[in-house]
């Protein structure tokens, strides 16, 4: 198992009440990235919705999609915004594309050594990051350059 | 009908509440909002009990009723707050209150913003723990948490797209430090910034230094309108609006960083409806209010109302090219949200009334269209194009 990236004692992410994002975040837990895809009009769609925003159906279903992608954008944080952060020093965030799934994307962190120098472009591929000891147990999507 | 905001509409006194950094104000929230607004009506020659309707943003905490109440209005008439977009609904606040005005449901409306946030806690900070949903839960536990970590991609995917390098962003810091000299209410005056201390200083998220961020504040600030015809007959001098817009670019406020047009400050749609409604174009903008939650943020927003194409932005963003008078371009002219004030921009609604009046302590030589940008990045965002009475066409 990958060691998780950043300290302990960032808050959980859990679905929302009406649970619309739970089939991301159960499919993290089984190591699977699923985002959405209308079946009648083909449209990708991330974050999750009620309706497809290309043809106004609603409930549009899931896809299971590879977890590889680009690097779209990243930022290298030195300023900590949580007390779990204090000690952890730079890390850097990544915004990855997926041009295969309709281009949507997703924010993770690159494995590795914070202070690289980050290439927009870049191809990175998804580690799954369990943390199945939390209360609730989660997973997260990071990327490591492939 | 013509339907337009254009002429129809007087900023007519200005009230600001002394500046602080934040947790310093030894008075309560409520309490700096009233004062900021008897010291607008007070500055407009009104007396409180006209007021008739309040306009606000970002959640403001002091609500138009209890407003209304402690100042004993005989009624309250309009109470118009706009939704979401935090900072980014700075000027849109003028304009819902000036059209509560035009379309008759009021004649005199406070605009304001208040926050002392020693009592409430600042602006975007995170839960300590527990769990989170929503979009933060795509964001937070990567470490994306506070307001520059959940811009800097952004910025950093413009700067990618069009070239910007870092001293773009530096003259922005640049120019508010500077015009912040000149003003004694500057919570940064007689605190100067030159280049070699803005690159010395730390990273918070690359690309932002320290510098390039947003100060944390109290005070308050408000403006009174009335309709134009009613402006002459008061002592101040009126700045008139000559445009107003809000809103958001398609799904521009998808989860998790998937806004279709990524690398953008959210007014492509804004910024046409501004002009279209003042008649005027980017050429005839004399100087310029552009909220700084993030230097990085004012760059998009500039060209983005078609100040300078985003591929000459080093060529453009130059400090000699902000600063008032003589530049070609003076921005911020009090010191806007890095250097006077971080009244959530709306100190950079009353430096543009100030500018229109003549009376800014960097006063723009080119000053009977002013254009105010509220926060960038966010939605919905707004802008505001401020003008003499010429400027509206209305009778001096």
């Amino acid at each position: 198992m990958t060691a998780p990236y950043l300290p302990a004692g960032l808050p959980v992410p859990v679905p929302e009440p009406d649970a619309i994002s739970a089939p991301y975040w159960n499919g993290l837990r089984e190591g699977v990235l699923r985002v959405q895809r209308c079946t009648h009009c083909g449209t990708w769609q991330f974050g999750p919705e009620w309706i497809c925003h290309g043809c106004l159906r609603f409930d549009p279903q899931w896809a299971e999609v590879e977890a590889t992608g680009l690097i779209y954008s990243w930022e290298r944080v030195w300023h900590p915004a949580h007390p779990a952060l204090k000690e952890r020093g730079p890390y850097l965030a990544v915004l990855v594309e997926l041009p295969h799934a309709g281009n949507v994307r997703l924010v993770g962190n690159l494995l590795g050594d914070a202070l690289q120098d980050v290439r927009i472009g870049a191809e990175v591929e998804g580690v799954f990051e369990h943390h199945p000891e939390s209360a609730p147990p989660y997973s997260l999507l990071q990327w490591r350059l492939r | 009908m013509n339907r337009t905001l254009k002429g129809r509409v007087a900023i007519v006194g200005v009230g600001e509440t002394p500046y602080r950094n934040h947790g310093q104000s030894p008075d309560a929230e409520f309490k700096l909002a009233l004062e900021a607004i008897l010291r607008a009506c007070e500055d407009a020659g009104i007396r409180p009990r006209e007021i008739d309707g309040f306009a606000s943003y970002g959640d403001d905490r002091s609500e138009a009723v209890r407003l209304a109440t402690a100042l004993g209005l005989p009624r309250l008439r309009s109470a118009v707050m706009q939704w979401g977009g935090g900072g980014g609904g700075s000027c849109a606040a003028v304009a819902n209150g000036a059209a509560a005005i035009v379309s008759g449901q009021a004649d005199c409306v406070v605009a304001f913003r208040s926050l002392a946030q020693g009592q409430y806690g600042r602006f975007g900070q995170s839960t300590a723990s527990g769990t989170v949903s929503g979009e933060r839960a795509y964001l937070v536990p990567h470490g994306v948490i506070s307001p520059p970590q959940r811009f800097a991609m952004r910025v950093r995917r413009y700067m990618h797209e069009h070239g910007v390098r870092q001293e773009a962003l530096r003259a922005i810091a640049l120019a508010s430090y500077q015009h912040a000299q000149a003003n004694p209410r500057a919570v940064m005056h007689g605190k100067p910034l030159d280049a070699a201390k803005y690159d010395a200083s730390r990273w918070i998220v690359e690309p932002f230094h320290l510098y390039d961020c947003c100060m944390e504040n109290d005070g308050a600030a408000a403006v009174v309108m009335v309709p134009s015809e009613r402006a002459c007959d008061l002592p101040g001098q009126p700045a008139y609006l000559l445009g107003a817009a809000s809103g958001s670019d398609h799904r521009f406020a998808t989860h998790a960083h998937n806004s279709p047009a990524y690398a953008s400050a959210n007014f492509g749609t804004v910024a046409q409806d501004l002009y279209r409604m003042a008649g005027v174009g980017p050429s005839d903008v004399g100087v310029v209010q552009s909220y700084e939650n993030f230097t990085g943020g004012v760059v998009m927003a500039l060209a983005e109302h078609g100040l300078f194409p985003p591929g000459q932005a080093n060529i453009f963003l130059t400090l000699e090219n902000l600063l008032a008078p003589d530049g070609c371009l003076p921005l911020n002219t009090s010191g806007g949200n890095l250097a006077e004030c971080y009244m959530h921009g709306f100190e950079q609604v009353i430096e543009a009334v100030r500018q229109v009046r003549g009376r800014s302590t960097a006063q723009a030589r080119r000053s009977d269209v002013a254009l105010v940008i509220g926060g960038p990045m966010v939605a919905p965002a707004s802008s505001l194009l401020l003008g003499s009475a010429a400027a509206a066409g209305v009778p001096a």
